[in-house]
């Protein structure tokens, strides 16, 4: 009898996906799922028609309307022509090709990363893949899962995989429990600025430890999420019974026997008790605190009640002169209490927090506030992730909530995240934003973004700076 | 795609860490179909003094006329992080770069690059550092030459090296769609063996 080697889940994804490693030629994997959207499918789509070549396997492949459409009518050419040219292609491209698309107005429309995990698309032991680097996100059910580009995109279009290097793995363990008020966004965020933006690079990230089990569906969603913003090629969590629970009964997700199946399958996915990982991080649950980025990275980023650093905290030379470039783009002087840095725009919404317990997070901020009302100095817009999570919230009332207090309640989509469509910032306004990157320019021209979660967000929209919830 | 076997050519220094993405191309030119345009808007923000791009910044080092006709990147870490879109290799590309060299790059990115024909050359540190201050004295011109895996300049010489298929690749301008299709018969096989809920 042979030993076998004790696997990390990514090796045993990777395993069962092997299609071909052959001599002298990158590992070839299959795709089970590949989730398209509007901005990055076209030129795919037209090489196929260049070639002549069909898509494979049209069912594997979902499209959804998210990047660039308008938040405020689901009027196809509600966000300008450039953007209802690109949404026309990808309507006429899915019907030639035999896709399936959640186009405007769909009751399945969303975001791609919304609304492949509330269809059960996304299943534990799956390769996920998309044109959009936050495709981790569906790492959280123990799929791996991530971005690709357009020419990769027509790869998995004509053959249904994928060429891929093996990446090194990472464990990073969350040990012990977050206090009160402290989210997932407040774990992802603490442990990009224990890395750095770039902490990752050439690594999948395998999430665990007791704070992360803890964590819902859609928790183990936020942080995965933002596993690209350091530099990590995907981020996984253990499938448990939290996950299998969450996928049964999903529209797309298997039935009866075979789901059965699935789960006695799934169960094995988890890395071996005495796997090895090429790099290992340990953090302390209880000592993260609620975070706020101050730079231009996700990784610069302080507890709420720190300030903002000074060039002369870091010793690297490139980090210095990045503070230093920081600081001034974010106009920002060095020692500035965090609290006292206000925001004149608030958006709630993107891939990292828009799903319904965020906005169960954000409305619990808001009432705890009773009675006030978004400051007269601040816009703040709130962004569901999809219909269904508009739905569920309109259900629930938390849309009066919202809209009660002075907030903008919008359509689903993509929306300030990367401000596409017509939701930008302007010169100089400084958002308090629960999307995923603080880039220069990301949310518009010389706009100034804080990473924060959807409490931080709410509370910013109300007080018009940075709140300390738990002091 | 193009092959690539050996180029020289003039060196831009961006002396900028983390350059995401968004900054390369930025998300209002996100909205084409075709593969064409993106060349005039790379490192929009920075190249142009306004939104409109009507007004050239004549601080940003590819705007000075010693770099005109560039054809090489010599970047710092992390290039090329954030976002997934090819539409920033394909904006460094159409700008007439044929290489970018930088001691790391975002991974997505770096495959983005291989998959259209452009060589990104990871150096160590160091040997960027070098090049950085030998691009501060003069305009430098530096010889990539693939086959043999080495970045020359005068008496300088740097290794650098690629997986053993992406160095195929480039050399011999794969399509690498062609490539997999003529495996179908692996794929199938594979498929075959799949589990029902898969």
């Amino acid at each position: 009898m042979t030993t076998s080697t004790p696997q990390t889940m990514y090796e045993k994804l990777w395993q069962t996906h092997l299609v071909e490693d052959a001599k002298g030629e990158t590992p070839l994997l299959y795709v089970d799922r590949h989730l398209i959207h509007e901005v990055t499918s076209p030129q795919a789509f037209a090489n196929l028609r260049f070639l002549n070549r069909p898509v494979r396997h049209p069912e594997r492949t979902i499209a959804t309307m998210d990047h660039n459409i308008s938040t405020r009518s689901i009027k196809i050419d509600a966000a300008g022509e450039g953007a209802a040219n690109q949404l026309r292609a990808l309507e006429k491209n899915c019907k030639e090709f035999g896709i399936e698309l959640f186009g405007m107005g769909h009751k399945n429309q969303g975001i791609a990363h919304v609304m492949g995990p509330e269809l059960g698309l996304t299943l534990p032991g799956t390769i996920i893949v998309c044109g959009d680097s936050h495709t981790a996100t569906h790492g959280a059910f123990g799929a791996l899962a991530f971005g690709i580009g357009t020419s990769e995109v027509e790869h998995v279009f004509a053959t249904q995989t994928l060429r891929q290097n093996k990446a090194k793995t990472m464990k990073i363990e969350v040990r012990g429990h977050v206090g009160a008020g402290i989210s997932a966004k407040d774990i992802i965020l603490a442990i990009i600025g224990k890395t750095g933006s770039a902490g990752a690079t050439g690594y999948v990230v395998e999430y665990c430890g007791e704070a992360i089990e803890a964590l819902s569906m859609e928790e183990r969603m936020t942080v995965c999420n933002m596993s690209i913003e350091f530099g990590a090629k995907a981020g996984l969590v253990a499938p448990d019974q939290t996950t299998f629970d969450y996928v049964e009964g999903r529209q797309y997700a298997p039935k009866g026997e075979v789901f059965e199946q699935a789960v006695a399958d799934w169960k094995n996915l988890r890395s071996d008790a005495d796997a090895v990982f090429d790099a290992v991080l340990t953090l302390d649950a209880k000592d993260i605190k609620a975070q706020v980025t101050w730079g231009t990275n996700p990784g610069q980023v302080v507890s709420v009640d720190s300030i903002v650093p000074s060039p002369e905290d870091f010793s690297d030379p490139v980090e210095k002169e990045s503070c230093k470039q920081a600081l001034k783009y974010m106009d920002l002087t060095a020692g500035t209490k965090m609290t006292d840095i206000q925001v004149n725009k608030v958006f709630i919404g993107s891939c990292t927090n828009s799903r319904i317990e965020d906005l169960r997070a954000a409305a619990g901020i808001v009432e705890r506030y009773a009675g006030q009302k978004v400051v007269d100095s601040v816009d703040a817009i709130i962004v569901p992730g999809s219909y269904r999570v508009k739905e569920q919230a309109e259900a629930e009332g938390l849309d009066k909530i919202f809209t009660n207090a002075g907030f903008e309640w919008r359509l689903p989509g993509c929306s300030m995240c990367l401000g596409m469509n017509d939701d930008v910032l302007g010169p100089g306004d400084r958002c308090a934003s629960t999307s995923n990157r603080n880039f220069e320019g990301r949310q518009g021209r010389g706009s100034r973004t804080h990473l924060v979660s959807p409490e931080m967000a709410a509370a910013a929209a109300i007080t018009g700076h940075f709140v300390d919830l738990n002091s | 795609m193009e092959k690539f076997n050996t180029h020289s050519g003039l060196v831009v220094p961006l002396d900028i860490a983390n350059v995401d993405t968004d900054q390369i191309i930025p998300k209002q030119f996100l909205q084409k179909t075709e593969r064409i345009g993106f060349g005039v808007h790379l490192f929009h923000e920075r190249r142009y003094l306004d939104h409109e791009g009507t007004q050239v910044n004549p601080d940003f080092v590819m705007n000075k006329p010693e770099y005109k006709g560039a054809s090489i990147l010599l970047a710092r870490e992390n290039f090329g992080c954030g976002s997934s879109r090819e539409h920033a290799p394909w904006a460094i590309e159409e700008y007439g770069f044929k290489v970018v060299i930088a001691p790391s790059f975002a991974d997505i990115f770096y495959g983005n690059c291989i998959n259209i024909g452009i060589l990104p050359v990871k150096l160590t540190e160091e040997e960027v550092e070098q090049l950085f201050k030998l691009s501060a004295e003069e305009v430098l011109t530096l010889n990539v030459d693939l086959p043999n895996n080495t970045v020359t300049c005068g008496d300088l010489s740097f290794k650098f090296s690629l997986s053993e298929f992406q160095q195929y690749s480039l050399e011999n301008g794969v399509d690498s769609v062609g490539w997999t299709l003529n495996k179908l018969d692996k794929i199938k096989a594979f498929e075959a063996k799949m589990p029902t809920w898969q």
